[in-house]
Protein backbone atom coordinates (compact mmCIF):
# COMPACT_ATOMS: atom_id res chain seq x y z
CA UNK A 1 0.00 0.00 0.00
CA UNK A 2 2.81 2.01 0.90
CA UNK A 3 4.54 1.57 -2.40
CA UNK A 4 1.76 2.60 -4.69
CA UNK A 5 0.87 6.00 -1.71
CA UNK A 6 4.56 6.62 -2.76
CA UNK A 7 4.21 6.40 -6.48
CA UNK A 8 1.12 8.60 -5.98
CA UNK A 9 2.83 11.27 -4.43
CA UNK A 10 5.63 10.93 -6.72
CA UNK A 11 3.54 11.53 -9.31
CA UNK A 12 1.07 14.28 -8.11
CA UNK A 13 2.76 15.90 -5.23
CA UNK A 14 5.39 18.20 -6.97
CA UNK A 15 7.75 17.83 -3.99
CA UNK A 16 11.64 19.01 -5.06
CA UNK A 17 13.24 16.26 -3.18
CA UNK A 18 12.27 12.56 -4.02
CA UNK A 19 9.97 11.11 -2.82
CA UNK A 20 11.13 7.91 -2.93
CA UNK A 21 14.14 9.00 -0.33
CA UNK A 22 11.70 10.08 2.60
CA UNK A 23 10.59 7.83 5.13
CA UNK A 24 6.61 6.60 5.83
CA UNK A 25 6.58 8.91 8.49
CA UNK A 26 8.10 12.48 6.96
CA UNK A 27 6.24 14.91 6.99
CA UNK A 28 5.26 15.96 3.39
CA UNK A 29 4.31 19.52 4.18
CA UNK A 30 8.10 20.32 5.56
CA UNK A 31 8.96 18.24 2.74
CA UNK A 32 7.83 21.14 0.02
CA UNK A 33 4.15 19.76 -0.36
CA UNK A 34 1.73 23.03 -1.06
CA UNK A 35 -1.84 22.88 -0.02
CA UNK A 36 -2.43 22.77 -4.06
CA UNK A 37 -0.49 19.71 -4.78
CA UNK A 38 -1.90 18.12 -1.48
CA UNK A 39 -5.46 18.56 -3.02
CA UNK A 40 -3.97 16.34 -6.14
CA UNK A 41 -2.77 13.99 -3.88
CA UNK A 42 -6.23 13.53 -2.27
CA UNK A 43 -8.22 13.07 -5.82
CA UNK A 44 -5.23 10.48 -6.87
CA UNK A 45 -5.43 8.77 -3.89
CA UNK A 46 -8.74 8.38 -4.14
CA UNK A 47 -8.47 7.47 -8.02
CA UNK A 48 -5.42 4.69 -6.80
CA UNK A 49 -7.68 3.14 -4.37
CA UNK A 50 -10.98 3.76 -5.41
CA UNK A 51 -12.44 5.10 -2.36
CA UNK A 52 -14.36 8.70 -1.42
CA UNK A 53 -12.43 10.52 1.55
CA UNK A 54 -15.45 11.61 3.68
CA UNK A 55 -14.64 15.74 4.36
CA UNK A 56 -13.60 14.95 8.17
CA UNK A 57 -10.38 12.93 6.67
CA UNK A 58 -9.57 15.37 4.51
CA UNK A 59 -7.66 17.34 6.13
CA UNK A 60 -3.89 18.52 6.40
CA UNK A 61 -2.75 15.78 9.13
CA UNK A 62 -4.46 13.03 7.77
CA UNK A 63 -2.00 13.70 4.81
CA UNK A 64 0.74 14.77 6.34
CA UNK A 65 2.98 11.45 5.59
CA UNK A 66 2.75 8.52 3.81
CA UNK A 67 2.18 6.19 7.49
CA UNK A 68 -0.94 9.26 8.06
CA UNK A 69 -2.68 8.64 4.72
CA UNK A 70 -1.98 4.90 5.09
CA UNK A 71 -3.69 4.94 8.21
CA UNK A 72 -6.74 7.06 6.93
CA UNK A 73 -7.26 4.62 3.98
CA UNK A 74 -7.09 1.77 6.54
CA UNK A 75 -9.87 3.26 8.59
CA UNK A 76 -11.81 3.74 5.44
CA UNK A 77 -12.23 -0.01 4.32
CA UNK A 78 -12.76 -0.70 7.56
CA UNK A 79 -15.76 1.55 7.33
CA UNK A 80 -16.82 -0.22 4.26
CA UNK A 81 -16.11 -3.97 5.81
CA UNK A 82 -17.95 -3.02 8.65
CA UNK B 1 1.51 40.57 47.44
CA UNK B 2 -0.46 39.49 44.37
CA UNK B 3 -1.41 42.33 42.40
CA UNK B 4 -4.54 41.07 40.14
CA UNK B 5 -5.39 43.18 36.97
CA UNK B 6 -8.84 45.60 37.69
CA UNK B 7 -11.21 43.70 35.45
CA UNK B 8 -14.29 46.53 35.00
CA UNK B 9 -17.49 44.49 34.90
CA UNK B 10 -18.50 40.92 33.05
CA UNK B 11 -17.34 40.06 29.42
CA UNK B 12 -20.68 42.21 28.22
CA UNK B 13 -20.36 45.00 30.47
CA UNK B 14 -16.73 45.28 28.79
CA UNK B 15 -17.70 44.53 25.22
CA UNK B 16 -20.63 47.36 26.20
CA UNK B 17 -17.88 50.20 27.01
CA UNK B 18 -15.51 49.69 24.31
CA UNK B 19 -18.11 49.05 21.49
CA UNK B 20 -19.46 52.55 22.86
CA UNK B 21 -16.03 54.62 23.53
CA UNK B 22 -14.90 53.23 19.64
CA UNK B 23 -18.83 54.61 17.94
CA UNK B 24 -17.39 58.02 19.93
CA UNK B 25 -14.31 58.57 18.39
CA UNK B 26 -15.69 57.39 15.00
CA UNK B 27 -17.63 59.94 15.51
CA UNK B 28 -15.93 62.91 16.93
CA UNK B 29 -12.37 61.80 15.67
CA UNK B 30 -12.03 59.68 12.67
CA UNK B 31 -15.10 61.47 10.92
CA UNK B 32 -13.85 65.16 11.34
CA UNK B 33 -10.70 64.19 9.34
CA UNK B 34 -11.05 61.59 6.90
CA UNK B 35 -11.70 63.22 4.07
CA UNK B 36 -8.16 65.30 4.60
CA UNK B 37 -6.76 61.76 5.43
CA UNK B 38 -8.17 60.71 2.13
CA UNK B 39 -7.34 64.00 -0.11
CA UNK B 40 -3.97 64.05 1.29
CA UNK B 41 -3.10 60.32 1.09
CA UNK B 42 -2.36 60.60 5.24
CA UNK B 43 -1.94 58.65 7.72
CA UNK B 44 -5.06 58.73 10.07
CA UNK B 45 -2.95 59.51 13.22
CA UNK B 46 -5.69 61.38 15.31
CA UNK B 47 -7.88 58.61 14.93
CA UNK B 48 -5.28 56.11 15.81
CA UNK B 49 -4.16 58.32 18.49
CA UNK B 50 -7.19 58.78 19.88
CA UNK B 51 -7.58 55.06 19.80
CA UNK B 52 -4.36 54.34 21.76
CA UNK B 53 -5.43 56.78 24.21
CA UNK B 54 -8.46 54.77 24.90
CA UNK B 55 -6.29 51.72 24.99
CA UNK B 56 -8.19 50.35 22.28
CA UNK B 57 -5.08 48.78 20.38
CA UNK B 58 -5.26 46.41 23.26
CA UNK B 59 -8.97 45.85 23.38
CA UNK B 60 -8.39 42.21 22.62
CA UNK B 61 -5.74 40.99 24.73
CA UNK B 62 -6.61 39.50 27.88
CA UNK B 63 -7.27 41.28 30.79
CA UNK B 64 -4.95 39.01 32.52
CA UNK B 65 -1.93 40.35 30.13
CA UNK B 66 -3.34 43.94 30.84
CA UNK B 67 -5.49 44.40 27.55
CA UNK B 68 -9.04 45.47 27.65
CA UNK B 69 -10.36 41.96 27.04
CA UNK B 70 -13.15 42.40 25.05
CA UNK B 71 -14.98 39.32 22.73
CA UNK B 72 -13.76 39.08 19.31
CA UNK B 73 -17.26 39.90 18.20
CA UNK B 74 -16.89 43.47 20.14
CA UNK B 75 -13.35 43.51 17.95
CA UNK B 76 -15.61 43.19 15.09
CA UNK B 77 -18.52 45.79 15.58
CA UNK B 78 -15.66 48.30 16.06
CA UNK B 79 -14.25 47.29 13.03
CA UNK B 80 -17.87 48.48 11.34
CA UNK B 81 -18.66 51.93 13.37
CA UNK B 82 -15.08 53.27 12.35
CA UNK B 83 -15.64 52.02 8.86
CA UNK B 84 -18.95 54.04 9.02
CA UNK B 85 -16.79 56.93 9.34
CA UNK B 86 -13.28 56.77 7.83
CA UNK B 87 -12.59 53.55 5.91
CA UNK B 88 -8.66 53.92 6.25
CA UNK B 89 -8.73 54.43 10.15
CA UNK B 90 -10.61 51.36 10.36
CA UNK B 91 -8.42 49.17 7.87
CA UNK B 92 -5.23 50.26 10.09
CA UNK B 93 -7.78 49.40 12.97
CA UNK B 94 -8.89 45.90 11.44
CA UNK B 95 -4.98 45.18 10.60
CA UNK B 96 -3.69 45.95 13.70
CA UNK B 97 -5.74 43.75 15.61
CA UNK B 98 -5.53 40.64 12.96
CA UNK B 99 -2.10 40.54 14.01
CA UNK B 100 -3.45 40.96 17.86
CA UNK B 101 -5.98 38.20 17.39
CA UNK B 102 -3.84 35.68 15.79
CA UNK B 103 -1.46 36.22 18.76
CA UNK B 104 -3.66 35.65 21.74
CA UNK B 105 -4.62 32.32 19.74
CA UNK B 106 -1.87 30.80 19.65
CA UNK B 107 -0.07 32.05 23.02
CA UNK B 108 1.03 28.24 23.65
CA UNK B 109 4.09 27.75 25.11
CA UNK B 110 5.37 31.26 23.88
CA UNK B 111 6.30 33.31 27.04
CA UNK B 112 7.86 36.01 24.45
CA UNK B 113 4.90 36.76 23.02
CA UNK B 114 2.83 36.85 26.23
CA UNK B 115 5.39 39.35 27.62
CA UNK B 116 5.16 41.03 24.21
CA UNK B 117 1.28 41.32 24.40
CA UNK B 118 2.09 42.91 27.77
CA UNK B 119 3.74 45.19 25.97
CA UNK B 120 1.11 46.13 23.68
CA UNK B 121 -1.00 47.16 26.24
CA UNK B 122 0.90 48.87 28.44
CA UNK B 123 2.21 51.56 25.50
CA UNK B 124 -0.16 50.74 23.21
CA UNK B 125 2.02 49.42 20.17
CA UNK B 126 0.77 49.13 16.44
CA UNK B 127 1.79 46.06 14.76
CA UNK B 128 2.15 46.59 11.21
CA UNK B 129 2.15 43.52 8.75
CA UNK B 130 4.53 42.31 6.21
CA UNK B 131 3.07 39.18 4.71
CA UNK B 132 3.42 39.52 0.66
CA UNK B 133 6.45 39.00 -0.96
CA UNK B 134 7.92 39.77 -3.77
CA UNK B 135 8.25 36.39 -6.26
CA UNK B 136 5.30 34.69 -4.62
CA UNK B 137 3.11 35.79 -6.99
CA UNK B 138 0.44 37.13 -4.14
CA UNK B 139 0.40 33.58 -2.63
CA UNK B 140 0.69 33.90 1.09
CA UNK B 141 0.90 30.70 1.94
CA UNK B 142 4.61 30.94 0.53
CA UNK B 143 7.84 32.54 1.43
CA UNK B 144 11.19 33.36 -0.26
CA UNK B 145 13.34 35.33 2.49
CA UNK B 146 14.20 32.89 6.00
CA UNK B 147 14.90 33.45 9.18
CA UNK B 148 18.73 33.00 8.96
CA UNK B 149 21.00 32.28 12.06
CA UNK B 150 23.71 35.11 12.80
CA UNK B 151 26.56 35.60 15.29
CA UNK B 152 25.56 35.28 18.85
CA UNK B 153 22.42 33.10 18.47
CA UNK B 154 20.72 35.78 16.79
CA UNK B 155 18.56 35.10 13.47
CA UNK B 156 18.47 37.48 11.20
CA UNK B 157 15.76 38.07 7.82
CA UNK B 158 15.52 40.38 5.11
CA UNK B 159 12.35 40.57 3.12
CA UNK B 160 11.43 42.64 -0.01
CA UNK B 161 7.45 42.97 1.04
CA UNK B 162 5.19 45.15 -2.30
CA UNK B 163 2.91 46.44 0.38
CA UNK B 164 3.37 47.19 4.44
CA UNK B 165 0.36 48.24 6.22
CA UNK B 166 1.30 51.94 7.66
CA UNK B 167 5.21 50.59 7.66
CA UNK B 168 6.33 53.97 8.81
CA UNK B 169 4.04 54.40 11.39
CA UNK B 170 4.06 50.92 13.22
CA UNK B 171 6.08 50.00 16.41
CA UNK B 172 6.62 46.75 15.19
CA UNK B 173 6.53 44.44 12.45
CA UNK B 174 4.34 41.20 12.35
CA UNK B 175 5.21 39.03 9.06
CA UNK B 176 5.79 35.14 7.62
CA UNK B 177 9.37 34.05 6.26
CA UNK B 178 10.61 30.50 5.99
CA UNK B 179 11.84 28.63 9.34
CA UNK B 180 15.68 28.29 7.87
CA UNK B 181 17.26 28.98 5.59
CA UNK B 182 17.02 25.25 3.76
CA UNK B 183 13.04 24.99 4.08
CA UNK B 184 10.66 25.11 1.50
CA UNK B 185 8.27 27.76 0.38
CA UNK B 186 5.41 26.37 2.30
CA UNK B 187 7.86 25.71 5.92
CA UNK B 188 6.53 28.76 7.32
CA UNK B 189 6.78 30.87 10.95
CA UNK B 190 5.69 34.31 11.79
CA UNK B 191 7.90 36.34 13.21
CA UNK B 192 7.07 39.16 15.45
CA UNK B 193 10.10 41.96 15.27
CA UNK B 194 10.30 45.12 17.36
CA UNK B 195 11.08 48.61 16.20
CA UNK B 196 14.37 48.62 17.55
CA UNK B 197 15.01 45.06 16.18
CA UNK B 198 14.10 46.41 12.61
CA UNK B 199 14.88 48.85 9.93
CA UNK B 200 12.36 49.35 6.83
CA UNK B 201 13.99 50.71 3.09
CA UNK B 202 10.99 51.89 0.93
CA UNK B 203 10.97 50.93 -2.43
CA UNK B 204 8.62 52.96 -4.53
CA UNK B 205 5.39 55.25 -3.66
CA UNK B 206 2.00 55.22 -2.47
CA UNK B 207 -0.64 57.32 -4.61
CA UNK B 208 -3.32 54.63 -4.79
CA UNK B 209 -7.04 54.97 -5.77
CA UNK B 210 -8.63 54.37 -2.27
CA UNK B 211 -7.63 53.63 1.17
CA UNK B 212 -5.28 56.35 0.64
CA UNK B 213 -4.52 57.16 4.48
CA UNK B 214 -3.36 53.41 5.57
CA UNK B 215 0.28 54.44 3.77
CA UNK B 216 1.26 51.23 2.64
CA UNK B 217 4.47 51.36 -0.01
CA UNK B 218 6.17 48.49 -0.04
CA UNK B 219 9.62 48.06 2.09
CA UNK B 220 12.71 45.58 2.43
CA UNK B 221 12.17 44.76 5.52
CA UNK B 222 15.60 43.90 7.58
CA UNK B 223 15.57 42.57 11.39
CA UNK B 224 17.50 40.71 14.07
CA UNK B 225 15.85 39.04 16.19
CA UNK B 226 16.19 36.12 19.16
CA UNK B 227 14.56 32.21 18.21
CA UNK B 228 11.48 32.69 20.31
CA UNK B 229 9.81 35.64 18.24
CA UNK B 230 9.31 33.13 16.03
CA UNK B 231 5.48 31.72 16.80
CA UNK B 232 5.95 28.25 17.47
CA UNK B 233 2.32 27.18 15.55
CA UNK B 234 3.31 26.81 12.56
CA UNK B 235 2.15 28.85 9.75
CA UNK B 236 0.01 26.53 8.08
CA UNK B 237 -2.11 26.10 10.86
CA UNK B 238 -2.19 29.67 12.39
CA UNK B 239 -3.12 30.68 8.73
CA UNK B 240 -6.01 28.68 8.85
CA UNK B 241 -7.19 28.66 12.53
CA UNK B 242 -6.59 32.17 12.61
CA UNK B 243 -5.11 34.70 10.11
CA UNK B 244 -7.12 34.15 6.64
CA UNK B 245 -10.54 33.91 9.00
CA UNK B 246 -10.11 36.66 11.01
CA UNK B 247 -9.11 38.72 8.22
CA UNK B 248 -11.67 38.33 5.96
CA UNK B 249 -14.42 38.78 9.05
CA UNK B 250 -12.85 42.19 10.54
CA UNK B 251 -12.53 43.45 6.92
CA UNK B 252 -16.02 42.48 6.11
CA UNK B 253 -16.98 44.20 8.84
CA UNK B 254 -15.33 47.68 7.80
CA UNK B 255 -16.60 47.03 4.54
CA UNK B 256 -20.20 47.01 5.23
CA UNK B 257 -19.47 49.57 7.41
CA UNK B 258 -17.84 51.68 4.48
CA UNK B 259 -21.22 50.68 2.76
CA UNK B 260 -23.62 51.32 5.85
CA UNK B 261 -22.26 54.98 5.85
CA UNK B 262 -22.82 55.11 1.47
CA UNK B 263 -26.18 53.81 1.91
CA UNK B 264 -27.05 56.38 4.92
CA UNK B 265 -26.06 59.38 2.58
CA UNK B 266 -28.16 58.23 -0.16
CA UNK B 267 -30.71 57.98 2.82
CA UNK B 268 -30.43 61.63 3.18
CA UNK B 269 -30.58 62.78 -0.18
CA UNK B 270 -33.69 60.87 -0.34
CA UNK B 271 -35.14 62.21 2.63
CA UNK B 272 -34.19 66.09 1.57
CA UNK B 273 -35.52 65.57 -1.72
CA UNK B 274 -39.05 64.06 -0.53
CA UNK B 275 -39.04 67.27 2.59
CA UNK B 276 -39.08 69.87 -0.80
CA UNK B 277 -42.66 68.33 -2.37
CA UNK B 278 -44.30 66.56 1.15
CA UNK B 279 -46.90 64.96 -0.69
CA UNK B 280 -44.68 63.15 -3.90
CA UNK B 281 -42.30 60.00 -3.46
CA UNK B 282 -39.38 60.95 -5.11
CA UNK B 283 -37.91 58.88 -7.95
CA UNK B 284 -35.08 57.92 -6.10
CA UNK B 285 -36.96 56.75 -3.43
CA UNK B 286 -37.83 53.55 -5.11
CA UNK B 287 -33.90 53.10 -6.11
CA UNK B 288 -32.81 53.66 -2.14
CA UNK B 289 -35.31 50.54 -1.66
CA UNK B 290 -33.17 48.18 -4.33
CA UNK B 291 -30.19 49.31 -2.56
CA UNK B 292 -31.27 48.10 1.10
CA UNK B 293 -31.64 44.90 -0.05
CA UNK B 294 -28.21 45.00 -1.47
CA UNK B 295 -27.01 45.94 1.72
CA UNK B 296 -29.61 43.68 3.69
CA UNK B 297 -27.11 40.63 1.68
CA UNK B 298 -24.13 42.48 2.54
CA UNK B 299 -25.34 42.58 6.53
CA UNK B 300 -26.34 38.73 6.59
CA UNK B 301 -23.32 37.55 4.95
CA UNK B 302 -21.19 39.55 7.73
CA UNK B 303 -22.86 38.37 10.28
CA UNK B 304 -23.30 34.85 9.51
CA UNK B 305 -19.37 34.49 8.72
CA UNK B 306 -18.94 35.62 12.05
CA UNK B 307 -21.21 33.14 13.91
CA UNK B 308 -19.69 30.40 11.61
CA UNK B 309 -16.03 31.76 13.23
CA UNK B 310 -17.48 31.98 16.76
CA UNK B 311 -19.01 28.93 17.23
CA UNK B 312 -15.91 26.92 15.07
CA UNK B 313 -13.65 28.83 17.67
CA UNK B 314 -15.50 27.79 20.93
CA UNK B 315 -14.63 24.05 20.05
CA UNK B 316 -11.61 22.70 21.49
CA UNK B 317 -9.03 22.32 19.19
CA UNK B 318 -11.29 24.74 16.58
CA UNK B 319 -10.78 21.67 14.13
CA UNK B 320 -14.18 23.07 12.46
CA UNK B 321 -11.60 25.81 11.60
CA UNK B 322 -9.92 23.56 9.32
CA UNK B 323 -12.27 21.97 7.50
CA UNK B 324 -12.41 22.13 3.71
CA UNK B 325 -16.13 23.67 4.11
CA UNK B 326 -14.97 26.06 6.47
CA UNK B 327 -12.13 27.32 4.18
CA UNK B 328 -14.63 27.70 1.48
CA UNK B 329 -16.91 29.58 3.72
CA UNK B 330 -14.58 32.12 5.14
CA UNK B 331 -13.15 32.52 1.60
CA UNK B 332 -16.34 32.81 0.38
CA UNK B 333 -17.22 35.87 2.65
CA UNK B 334 -14.50 37.65 1.20
CA UNK B 335 -15.34 37.28 -2.06
CA UNK B 336 -18.92 38.08 -1.46
CA UNK B 337 -18.53 41.39 0.82
CA UNK B 338 -15.91 42.35 -1.47
CA UNK B 339 -17.97 42.54 -4.77
CA UNK B 340 -20.79 43.62 -2.67
CA UNK B 341 -19.42 46.47 -0.79
CA UNK B 342 -18.37 48.58 -4.14
CA UNK B 343 -21.60 47.60 -5.58
CA UNK B 344 -23.43 49.15 -2.73
CA UNK B 345 -21.31 52.37 -3.04
CA UNK B 346 -22.23 52.54 -6.68
CA UNK B 347 -25.63 52.51 -6.56
CA UNK B 348 -25.78 55.06 -3.41
CA UNK B 349 -24.15 57.51 -6.09
CA UNK B 350 -26.96 56.57 -8.51
CA UNK B 351 -29.33 57.92 -6.16
CA UNK B 352 -27.46 60.66 -5.26
CA UNK B 353 -26.59 61.77 -8.90
CA UNK B 354 -23.99 64.85 -9.47
CA UNK B 355 -24.14 65.76 -5.63
CA UNK B 356 -23.04 62.17 -4.82
CA UNK B 357 -20.41 62.29 -7.49
CA UNK B 358 -18.60 65.46 -6.39
CA UNK B 359 -16.40 65.42 -3.15
CA UNK B 360 -17.74 68.43 -1.44
CA UNK B 361 -21.38 67.90 -0.36
CA UNK B 362 -23.24 65.99 2.50
CA UNK B 363 -23.83 63.34 0.12
CA UNK B 364 -20.90 62.52 -1.45
CA UNK B 365 -19.79 58.88 -1.89
CA UNK B 366 -16.81 59.40 -4.09
CA UNK B 367 -14.47 58.34 -1.24
CA UNK B 368 -16.58 55.22 -0.16
CA UNK B 369 -16.73 54.03 -4.30
CA UNK B 370 -12.76 53.69 -3.95
CA UNK B 371 -12.34 52.95 -0.58
CA UNK B 372 -14.24 50.05 -1.03
CA UNK B 373 -12.79 49.25 -4.41
CA UNK B 374 -9.20 48.26 -2.22
CA UNK B 375 -11.39 45.05 -1.03
CA UNK B 376 -11.30 42.77 -4.11
CA UNK B 377 -7.32 43.42 -4.59
CA UNK B 378 -7.18 42.51 -0.63
CA UNK B 379 -5.57 39.08 -1.46
CA UNK B 380 -6.84 39.27 -5.22
CA UNK B 381 -10.33 37.57 -5.22
CA UNK B 382 -9.10 35.02 -8.47
CA UNK B 383 -6.56 34.09 -6.63
CA UNK B 384 -9.07 33.13 -3.72
CA UNK B 385 -11.35 31.35 -6.65
CA UNK B 386 -8.06 29.25 -7.44
CA UNK B 387 -8.19 28.17 -4.23
CA UNK B 388 -11.57 27.47 -3.91
CA UNK B 389 -11.65 25.80 -6.89
CA UNK B 390 -9.05 23.22 -6.12
CA UNK B 391 -11.09 22.24 -2.99
CA UNK B 392 -14.43 21.68 -4.68
CA UNK B 393 -12.65 19.37 -6.84
CA UNK B 394 -12.27 16.75 -3.40
CA UNK B 395 -14.86 18.63 -1.03
CA UNK B 396 -18.04 16.75 -0.38
CA UNK B 397 -19.93 18.60 2.35
CA UNK B 398 -19.66 22.06 1.37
Amino acid sequence: MNDLIRQVIAEHGRLPVDVHALGDEADLYRAGMTSHASVNVMLAIENAFDVEFPDAMLNRSSFESIAAIAVALAALNQEVAA
Amino acid sequence: MTTLTVIAGTRAERDQTFVDTVCRLADDVAATHADAVDREARFPIEAIDALRAHGALSAFVPCALGGGGVSFGALATACLELGRRCGTSAMVFAMHQIQVATMVRHLDDAPWFADYLRDVAAGQRLIASATSEVGTGGDMRRSVAAVTPADGGWLTFEKQAPTVSYGAYADDVFLTLRRAPEAEPGDQVIVLARAEQTTLEQMGSWDPLGMRGTCSPGYVVRARIAAEQMLPTPFARVCTESVVPISHILWSHLWLGIATDAFDRARAFVRASARRQPGTQPPSAQRLSHLMSELSLLRAETSSGLADFLAGSEEPGRERLSTMAAVLRFNNLKIAASEQAPRICQGALSVCGIVGYKNDTPYSVGRHLRDSLSACLMVANERIHQTNAGLLLIAKDV
